[in-house]
């Protein structure tokens, strides 16, 4: 069942990369992935069943590969912004003056 | 060496003992998550300062070898799931045959991969001097492509450098996440081998039953890690501009 799961996921990412939807490709096949990693983990890998201690540390992975994933990209996407306004504050000489 | 079965000293039951090794286990591919996260943070960052370069890049990967190895890997995680439920029901001879049929299949996967890079090595897609991205579009008879491919191919990469005019670097950059990653992937795939060889002799003797079978059950998890990795890995790579082409 699972198998078969993965199977037209797989099927699934392939066509709808030949499609056209503009932005949303990217969020269609990352979409397609984490849903085929979430059976895997549930299903082959036994993360439905197991204890509620090893399910916390199946999360916390996670949140800290978001944590990684979040603040860099936040940084990498803020990087060519305005000027701060530390920057364009006046020069210490001036502001005793 | 590790009795099969045995309660350890720290442990009160067998139970409390194999909940401890599925945690561990759990712990270090929770490390692995990591590692291989920083690998796709490079990539997201690179392909964000360089799309036309990264489509054009990822249009050149084999999307036949790289579906079937697809299909394989999904299989092998398949057998391997089957090989874990076996040692829990107890039976031995269909631990050993799923084991076997999980390590060919990796083979299987392993092989096409020695395929695709050295079909990227006559292509003059290995980073470093003789990197030329447009070097198929010039000699498609040596790539083998057809006087179709070849002509999108051309068009491809002339509107690339329109749209980049240091294209070549920059797919260069594509090839070298490329080979990182499929790279690194494919290094977990030789040790999970190793592994699986090891678990194939133990079970030949018998070793593993509903009683014992941590090392099936542990060495399973690292499998299907490797296999979720390449469930991403391969959007990423190999999928991702094919709408544009």
């Amino acid at each position: 069942m699972i198998f078969l799961a993965l199977m037209v996921g797989t099927g699934m990412t392939v066509w709808a990369a030949y499609q056209n939807f503009g932005l949303f490709n990217i969020v269609i096949a990352l979409g397609i992935a984490s849903i085929k990693a979430t059976l895997v983990i549930l299903f082959f890998m036994h993360g439905k069943y197991s204890s509620r201690r090893t399910k916390l540390v199946i999360v916390c992975g996670f949140f800290w590969l978001a944590i990684m994933l979040g603040l860099t990209l936040a940084d990498y996407s803020s990087r060519h912004a305005e000027p701060s306004r530390s920057q364009s504050r006046p020069a210490p000489a001036e502001q005793f003056v | 060496m590790h009795r099969t079965g045995e309660l350890y000293g720290q442990f009160q039951t067998l139970e409390q003992q194999k909940e401890t090794a599925t945690l561990g286990m759990w712990v270090f591919i929770v490390q692995e998550i990591l590692f291989f996260g920083g690998l796709f943070l490079a990539y997201t960052v690179n392909r964000h300062a360089h799309p036309t370069a990264f489509g054009v890049g990822g249009n050149m990967l084999s999307l036949k070898l790289g579906g079937a190895n697809t299909v394989v890997l999904i299989a092998s995680s398949l057998t391997m799931a089957m090989a874990v439920w076996s040692a829990t029901t107890s039976k031995k001879k269909l631990v050993t045959l799923f084991l076997i049929g999980t390590l060919v299949l990796g083979c299987v996967f392993l092989g096409v991969k020695v395929v695709e890079y050295k079909e990227k090595f006559d292509h003059h897609l290995i980073p470093g001097h003789g990197f030329d991205i447009s070097y198929c579009s010039k000699n498609a008879a040596a790539c083998g492509l057809s006087a179709k491919d070849a002509a999108t191919e051309v068009e491809e990469i002339e509107n690339g450098l329109k749209a980049d005019p240091d294209l070549n670097a920059h797919a260069q950059l594509y090839f070298s996440l490329y080979f990182g990653m499929t790279g690194l992937h494919a290094l977990h795939m030789v040790v999970g081998a190793g592994l699986l060889l090891w678990l194939i002799l133990q079970a030949g003797k018998g070793r593993f039953d509903a009683n014992y079978n941590t090392p099936v059950e542990n060495i399973g998890l690292y499998w299907h890690f490797v296999d979720i990795v390449w469930i991403y890995l391969f959007p990423l790579l190999y999928l991702i501009n094919r709408h544009l082409a």
